[in-house]
């Protein structure tokens, strides 16, 4: 069980209206015929997969689009990722999936952070050390993509 | 409807009196009488069996042995010596896979298991069908999650050199026929019957004597006993004329330079020191077991998955896997509306219901029932109708936490 003041509470905020419609309604959830690279991600633990394609120009994410199957938690922030990360540059990229890591580990600088955006929904997923593996599996895979991109030279 | 077993021989219960602990599939919780006899072993007997010429170790040694009789007594064994102790299922299993395995599946053979295998049971023969390039092949099950026998039927022949399937299914509870399985497989072929009775001993009365499989496989840990002791029961003939699994000490009878012969069974199967202290603790679950009568076991649990599958059958938007609950051990497969099962397993633990989520080792399994996970609800000696109650609650908070009307 996790511990917060009432398991009612925070599961209502782990579950909120952002991270259902995110889930039910997932965004960038659609081919990208001129990715630059796809990145797979699975939790053999729980059998989550979620692919993840990019399109970059240059060091920038152009595109970010994804596909898989997955809980509430790894879809919601897999689609909140896309959305997040489109348009920026590596190296922005990066800092707001620090943040988002810090925010997992209970950093509360960062869930307050107005960079994250929409990503703050998920701050409730640091009490549920067992889900933060969902919450993090299309970072990874997006971490993996920015490396791929520089291990082959400008895929884009 | 009470639990079979006082709640109060447990002493997990007792820490947590709000756990509903529903996840006994996984592993199941120890009654006192198994601590303290493991305690006990240790501290009275404790001394490196079949070595020492002293007393305590002649004691650690008859611990050992009466240990092995007591197992053997309770899964219908005669000739206890034919009951190698393990780390568990998935060691026996590899034994069999590795030992037997090598020295008997050519290329061109034929290796079977089925569409609802743990991947204890399904991975190791994958692997020695590779090796031995031997054709791996899988039966597949009926709609309602049972094997297909006809399809079973229809695959065996003379190629056929193994037929390993489980006793009970872990993801589905689905009970098999294990003796109408190995009569229609030696009805048709010579092969090696395998038993997986990692869900089978725990839960169901069992007679290997009167099986008639080759190999039946279970862990300690998911029938009361500790982790890191199981079992694999095997035929006289079959384990006297198979090379061992692995070498070292205690296995051998004599060390020549250049060649060495093997112990007598089972110490032809226990190379190193081996784990009294654990097999101490099985011999306790099983006495606890008995004690309880396995037939009233199966009753309860029978009892339970009829009262859970009628009370979560009503709820909206419910799914339950396998077949009915006649056919099926305590267990209870579902998915809820468009809850991911793990959704499902943080909402429930928050008010602490503990299930299992998820594939369940048995991606193949999986695959067939066109669901990435499912949500497992399994039941054992100390679960009681409040349990099933707190699981019903949940699952209509989860409900309400996801939009569901209704509630
Ligand atoms: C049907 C079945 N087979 C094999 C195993 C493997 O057992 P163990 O992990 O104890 O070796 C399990 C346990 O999850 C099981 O349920």
């Amino acid at each position: 069980m996790p511990e917060s003041d009432s398991p009612g509470t925070s599961l209502a905020t782990l579950y909120q209206e952002m991270i259902l419609d995110h889930y039910r309604r997932p965004r960038n959830r659609a081919p990208l015929p001129d990715a630059s690279i796809t990145v797979e991600r699975n939790n053999p633990l729980c059998g989550d997969l979620i692919q993840l394609s990019l399109a970059f120009d240059g060091e920038i994410v152009r595109a970010a689009v994804w596909r898989g199957q997955g809980c509430s938690i790894s879809s919601a922030s897999a689609s909140m990722m896309t959305q997040a990360i489109a348009g920026r540059t590596f190296g922005h990229a990066r800092t707001i999936a620090a943040r988002f890591g810090a925010m997992l580990s209970g950093d509360r600088a960062a869930a307050d952070d107005e960079l994250l955006g929409d990503l703050r929904a998920l701050s409730a997923v640091a009490r549920y050390p067992m889900r933060i593996k969902c919450a993090l599996l299309p970072w990874s895979a997006l971490e993996e993509g920015m490396l791929g991109k520089r291990g082959v030279g400008d895929g884009g | 409807m009470s639990s079979l077993a006082p709640r109060s021989d447990f002493p997990i219960l007792l820490a947590h009196p709000g756990l509903r602990y529903l996840d006994s599939a996984a592993t199941s919780q120890k009654p006192r009488a198994v601590l303290d006899a493991i305690s006990a072993y240790y501290s009275e007997d404790n001394a490196n069996p079949h070595r020492g010429a002293y007393e305590l170790s002649v004691r650690a040694t008859e611990r050992y042995h009466a240990a092995r009789e007591r197992v053997a007594r309770f899964c219908g064994v005669a000739d206890a010596d034919c009951l190698i102790f393990t780390r568990g299922t998935t060691e026996a299993i590899n034994l069999v896979a590795s030992a037997w395995g090598r020295a008997n599946i050519r290329s061109g053979d034929e290796v079977i298991v089925t569409g609802m295998e743990h991947h204890a049971n399904f991975v190791p023969w994958q692997q020695i069908a590779f090796e031995q390039d031997a054709r791996f092949r899988i039966c597949e099950l009926t709609p309602d999650g049972r094997i297909d026998l006809d399809e079973l039927r229809a695959m065996l022949g003379r190629h056929t050199r193994v037929v390993a399937f489980n006793h009970v299914s872990n993801a589905l509870g689905t009970i098999n026929p294990v003796r109408e399985i190995a009569a229609i497989v030696r009805e048709r072929s010579d092969a090696l019957i395998v038993c997986d009775g990692a869900q089978g001993a725990p839960h169901i009365p069992v007679a290997f004597d009167s099986l008639d499989v080759d190999f039946y496989a279970f862990s300690g840990h998911k029938m009361c006993g500790p982790m890191g002791i199981g079992a694999l029961i095997g035929r006289r003939g079959t384990l006297e004329t198979m090379p061992p699994y692995q070498t070292g000490g205690d296995m051998i009878e004599f060390v020549l330079d250049y060649r060495t012969t093997w112990n007598v069974l089972p110490h032809k199967f226990e190379a190193g020191t081996p784990n009294v202290g654990d097999a101490v603790g099985l011999a306790a679950a099983a006495d606890y077991l008995d004690g309880l009568g396995m037939d009233a076991v199966r009753a309860h649990e029978l009892a339970l998955v009829k009262l859970a599958t009628t009370a979560l059958g009503d709820v909206d938007g419910i799914h339950i896997y396998g077949p009915p609950p006649e056919d099926r051990s305590g267990v209870i497969s579902f998915t809820l509306s468009d809850i991911h099962p793990h959704d499902l397993a943080t909402i429930l633990d928050g008010d602490g219901v503990c299930i299992r989520a998820g594939h369940h080792c048995a991606q193949p399994l999986m695959r067939r029932l066109g669901v990435a996970a499912t949500a497992r609800a399994s039941f054992y000696i100390y679960n009681d109708e409040a349990d099933i109650e707190a699981l019903l609650g949940a699952l209509h908070r989860a409900r309400g936490l996801f939009g569901y009307a209704g509630v």
